[in-house]
C-alpha cells in the first residue's frame, strides 16, 4: 500500500487532513482472518456434524496416533515464540537478529510441513478411504496450506529486513507485524484443530 | 506490476474527468470502480433476463417444446447464478457502495483503493468464466444451489467450472466487504459520529458484516463439493457414506444471509431517495439502525428455515420458525419508518420516487409471504413450488432491482450532470411494475396448487395461468428499452442538472457534479443532519 502509492494518493497526502489519520492495514488484515476462520469454521461444523450422526462404516479404518501431531503442536507454539523475538528485535533495531528468529521461525515451519507429510504417508487411510479420512486429509491439508503460504511469506519478509537496503525497518514494521498476526492466527487454527481431530 | 499500474493511473489522470477510457483501466478511484460495478452488473442482467426470457417461453406450454429438457435445466442455473452472484450482489453492494461510501464518511476514496480495484478486476473475468460454462459439455445443471447428490452426478466439467467461478466471485465479495467495513469504521471524518452517518453506510456495514462472516463458509462447502466431483471423495455424496443435509446446512448458512446482503443495501438506499423526494426527515433514524444490526444478528441464526423437508429435527424447525418470524419485528419498523417518512411530506412523483414507492409495495407483499413460509406446515405444503419462486422474486427483483433502477433515476445527476427523462422513466415504472406483478402475483396460486419449480413441464390444467405469467415477463423483457433509450439519450443530450437538482442534503451533493476526482475541492463537508428537511429555507441550502 504504501511503496506503489501512485502520484494521485501522493498529492492527495499533501492536499489533505487525511495523513493524520490511523494506519488500518491491520484492521483490514484482522476483518480478513475472521473470514478465513470462517472457513475453518465451516469445515469444523461439517467434521462435528459427520462424528454426530455419521456412523463409521463395518471395516473402514479411522485411526490417528498421537506423536506427530503433538510434536506440530510444540513446533508451531515455539514457532511463534521465535516470531515475537524477531519482532523484539526489531523494535531494538538490530535487523540481522530479527532475520535470525525469522530464519528459525521458517525452518520450524518447514518441519512441520515435513512431519505432516510424513504423518500422511504412514496413516494406515487414504483421502477417499471414508467421509472420517476425506475429512481430516480437507481440514489438515487446508490448514497445511496455510502454513505453506505462512512460510513462504516470513521467508520474504527475512530477505525483506537485511540491513541496510532491506525495505523493513524499524519505522516501517507493518509487513512484519501482518505476517506475525497471521502467523499467530495459524497456530491457533492448529490448536483448536488438534483438539477436535486428534483429542476428541 | 507497479509499471503497469503506473502507467494505467497516469492514463486515468490525463483522461480526467471526461475521458471513457479510465472506465476499462485499473482505476483506484473509487466513483470510476462503483460506475464499473454498475455497468458490468447491468450486461450481465441482460443475459440473465435473457435466459429468463427463455424459461417464460418454455414454461408458455406445458410440454418442453421450446428446449430440452437438460437444456432447460442449464438456462435455469445459469439464470439464478447470473442475477445473484454478478447482477445484484455486485451492484447493490458494489456499485452503490463505492460510489456513495466516501462521500458519506467524507473521505476522497475508500480505505484500500487497491484492493477495491482487485475486487472489481475479479469480476469479469470470473463472469466470463460462468457464461462459457454453459457452452461446455455437460453444463451445470444443478440450479444455483448447487444442491448434492444432483450436482455430483449430473455431468461434470460444466459443475467445475461453475464453483470456480462463484469461488472467485466470492472472493471479490469478500475483498469488497473487508474494504466497506474499514471505509465506514476507521475513515470517517473527524468529528463526524456513527450515529450521524446517512442509512446506506450503516446498511453496508451490516451487509459487510454478513460477506466478511458468511461467504467464507459457502467457499469452504464448495471447495469440500468439487472434491466430491474431482477426487471423488464423500462429502456429500450419499453412497460414499456422506450427508447431503451437511451441504444444505454450510450453503444455506451462506445463502440466507445472501438474501440480505442483497436487500439490505436496497433497505439503505431507499432511505437516502425517499426523504430526498419527500422533503422529510427520515422517521425513525435510531430504530432503523438498530433494526438493520437485529437483521444481521437474526439472518444468521435463521437459515434453516429452507431446509424445513429436509429431515429437520423438530425442535430445530422450532428455533427456526421462531427466528424467522422475528426477523418480521425489524423488517416490519423498517417499512413503518419508510411510510411515515412519506407521511405529509411535499412528494414528488418522479420516476426515482416511483420505483421506490413500488419497492415498498412489493417488498410488503413478499415480507408477507416470507412470514407464512416461515411456518412448517404451510412450507411443508408449498416447498419446492411456484409459490417460492413467487416470493424469492418479490424480495429480490421487487425489491432490490426496483431499488437499483431508483437508484440510478437518482443519482444520474450526480455521475453525469445530465438529468433523466422523466417522462421515459415514468413509462420504464410503469411496464415493470405492471409487468412484474403480471409475472410473479400468478405463480403464488400456481404454487398453491401445486406446480413445482425447476421442472420444463408441468399439467396442461396450469398452462393459462402460466401464460399471463409469461406475458408479464415480456412486459419486463419490453421495459428495458424505455430505460435503455433513456441512459443513451440522456447522457448524449440530457439537460444540465446543476450540481444539486434535488436539493439535497446528504454529502455527495455536496460537491460538483459530476464530482472532481478526489470528490472535494476543499476540506471535506461536516454533515451532522444528513435528512434535516423541513427547515427554513436558509438552512437547508
Amino acid at each position: 500500500m504504501t511503496t506503489l502509492d501512485s502520484s494521485k494518493e501522493i498529492k492527495k497526502n499533501k492536499s489533505d487532513a487525511s495523513e493524520h489519520h490511523e494506519d488500518f492495514r491491520m484492521f483490514g488484515l484482522i476483518t480478513f482472518l475472521i473470514a478465513d476462520g470462517m472457513t475453518f469454521a465451516g469445515f469444523f461444523a461439517a467434521y462435528l456434524t459427520y462424528k454426530a450422526v455419521n456412523p463409521l462404516p463395518d471395516g473402514a479404518i479411522y485411526e490417528l496416533e498421537l506423536p506427530i501431531p503433538t510434536l506440530n503442536t510444540i513446533l508451531l507454539l515455539v514457532s511463534s515464540a521465535t516470531f515475537h523475538k524477531a519482532g523484539k528485535a526489531l523494535l531494538k533495531n538490530k535487523n540481522s537478529d530479527t532475520q535470525k528468529w525469522l530464519i528459525v521461525t521458517a525452518l520450524l515451519g518447514i518441519t512441520f510441513l515435513i512431519c505432516q507429510l510424513f504423518e500422511y504417508f504412514n496413516l494406515p487411510f487414504g483421502l477417499t478411504d471414508n467421509l472420517f479420512a476425506s475429512t481430516f486429509y480437507a481440514l489438515t491439508g487446508f490448514h497445511g496450506l496455510h502454513v505453506t503460504l505462512g512460510t513462504l511469506m516470513i521467508l520474504i519478509i527475512s530477505w525483506q529486513t537485511r540491513p541496510k537496503e532491506g525495505r523493513i525497518t524499524n519505522q516501517n514494521m507493518f509487513p512484519l507485524e501482518a505476517v506475525e498476526l497471521y502467523w499467530h492466527f495459524v497456530d491457533g487454527i492448529w490448536v483448536i484443530l488438534f483438539i477436535i481431530l486428534y483429542l476428541l | 506490476m507497479t509499471i503497469s499500474i503506473d502507467s494505467k493511473d497516469s492514463n486515468t489522470k490525463s483522461l480526467q474527468p471526461k475521458g471513457w477510457l479510465r472506465y476499462f483501466s485499473f482505476s483506484l478511484d473509487h466513483k470510476v470502480i462503483g460506475i464499473q460495478y454498475l455497468v458490468c452488473g447491468f450486461l450481465f442482467y441482460l443475459i440473465g433476463g435473457t435466459l429468463a426470457s427463455a424459461i417464460r417461453i418454455e414454461l408458455a406450454s406445458p410440454m418442453s417444446d421450446f428446449m430440452p429438457r437438460d437444456v432447460y435445466n442449464q438456462v435455469l442455473t445459469l439464470h439464478g447464478t447470473i442475477m445473484i452472484f454478478l447482477w445484484i450482489v455486485p451492484v447493490v453492494n458494489g456499485a452503490f457502495g463505492n460510489y456513495l461510501i466516501p462521500f458519506y464518511v467524507g473521505a476522497r476514496d475508500m480505505a484500500f483503493p487497491r484492493l477495491n480495484a482487485v475486487a472489481f478486476w475479479l469480476i469479469p473475468p470470473s463472469g466470463l468464466m460462468l457464461v462459457a460454462s454453459y457452452f461446455v459439455e455437460g453444463a451445470a445443471q444443478a440450479g444455483w444451489t448447487a444442491y448434492p447428490p444432483l450436482s455430483i452426478t449430473t455431468p461434470q466439467s460444466g459443475q467445475i467450472i461453475w464453483i470456480m467461478s462463484v469461488l472467485l466471485l466470492g472472493g471479490s465479495s469478500i475483498f469488497g466487504g473487508i474494504n466497506f467495513i474499514a471505509t465506514i469504521i476507521k475513515l470517517r471524518r473527524p468529528g463526524l459520529k456513527l450515529m450521524q452517518l446517512p442509512m446506506y453506510c450503516w446498511a453496508m456495514l451490516g451487509t459487510s458484516l454478513l460477506v466478511v462472516l458468511s461467504t467464507p463458509v459457502l467457499a469452504g462447502t464448495l471447495i469440500l463439493l468439487s472434491f466430491d466431483i474431482v477426487a471423488h471423495t464423500g462429502f456429500f455424496n450419499p453412497v460414499l457414506g456422506g450427508n447431503v443435509v451437511v451441504y444444505q446446512h454450510l450453503f444455506w448458512f451462506y445463502s440466507h444471509p445472501a438474501v440480505y446482503i442483497m436487500v439490505l443495501p436496497a433497505f439503505g438506499l431507499v432511505s437516502e431517495i425517499l426523504p430526498v423526494h419527500s422533503r422529510k426527515p427520515l422517521f425513525g433514524y435510531t430504530t432503523m439502525v438498530f433494526s438493520i444490526m437485529g437483521i444481521v444478528v437474526l439472518g444468521l441464526v435463521v437459515w434453516a428455515h429452507h431446509m424445513f423437508t429436509s429431515g429437520t429435527p423438530p425442535w430445530m424447525r422450532l428455533f427456526f420458525t421462531i427466528a424467522t418470524a422475528f426477523i418480521a419485528v425489524p423488517t416490519g419498523i423498517k417499512f413503518f419508518n419508510w411510510v411515515a417518512t412519506l407521511w405529509g411530506g411535499k412528494i414528488s412523483i418522479n420516476s426515482a420516487m416511483l420505483f421506490s414507492c413500488g419497492f415498498i409495495i412489493n417488498f410488503v407483499f413478499g415480507g408477507i409471504t416470507g412470514v407464512a413460509l416461515a411456518q412448517v406446515p404451510f412450507d411443508i405444503h408449498v416447498h419446492d413450488t411456484y409459490f417460492v419462486v413467487a416470493h424469492f422474486h418479490y424480495i429480490v427483483y421487487g425489491g432490490t432491482v426496483f431499488i437499483i433502477f431508483s437508484s440510478i433515476y437518482h443519482w444520474f445527476p450526480k455521475v453525469t450532470g445530465k438529468l433523466m427523462s422523466e417522462k421515459l422513466g415514468i413509462l420504464h415504472f410503469a411496464i415493470t411494475f405492471i409487468g412484474f406483478n403480471l409475472c410473479f402475483a400468478p405463480q403464488h396460486w400456481l404454487g398453491l396448487n401445486g406446480m413445482p419449480r425447476r421442472v420444463a413441464e408441468y399439467d396442461p390444467q396450469f398452462q393459462f395461468v402460466n401464460q399471463i405469467s409469461s406475458v408479464g415477463a415480456l412486459l419486463m423483457a419490453i421495459s428495458t428499452i424505455p430505460f435503455l433509450v433513456n441512459i443513451f439519450l440522456s447522457i448524449k443530450n440530457g439537460k444540465d442538472s446543476g450540481d444539486n437538482p434535488w436539493n439535497a442534503l446528504t454529502p455527495e451533493w455536496l460537491t460538483s457534479s459530476p464530482p472532481p476526482v478526489e470528490n472535494w475541492e476543499g476540506e471535506a463537508p461536516l454533515v451532522e443532519e444528513p435528512y434535516g428537511y423541513g427547515k427554513p429555507i436558509s438552512q437547508e441550502n
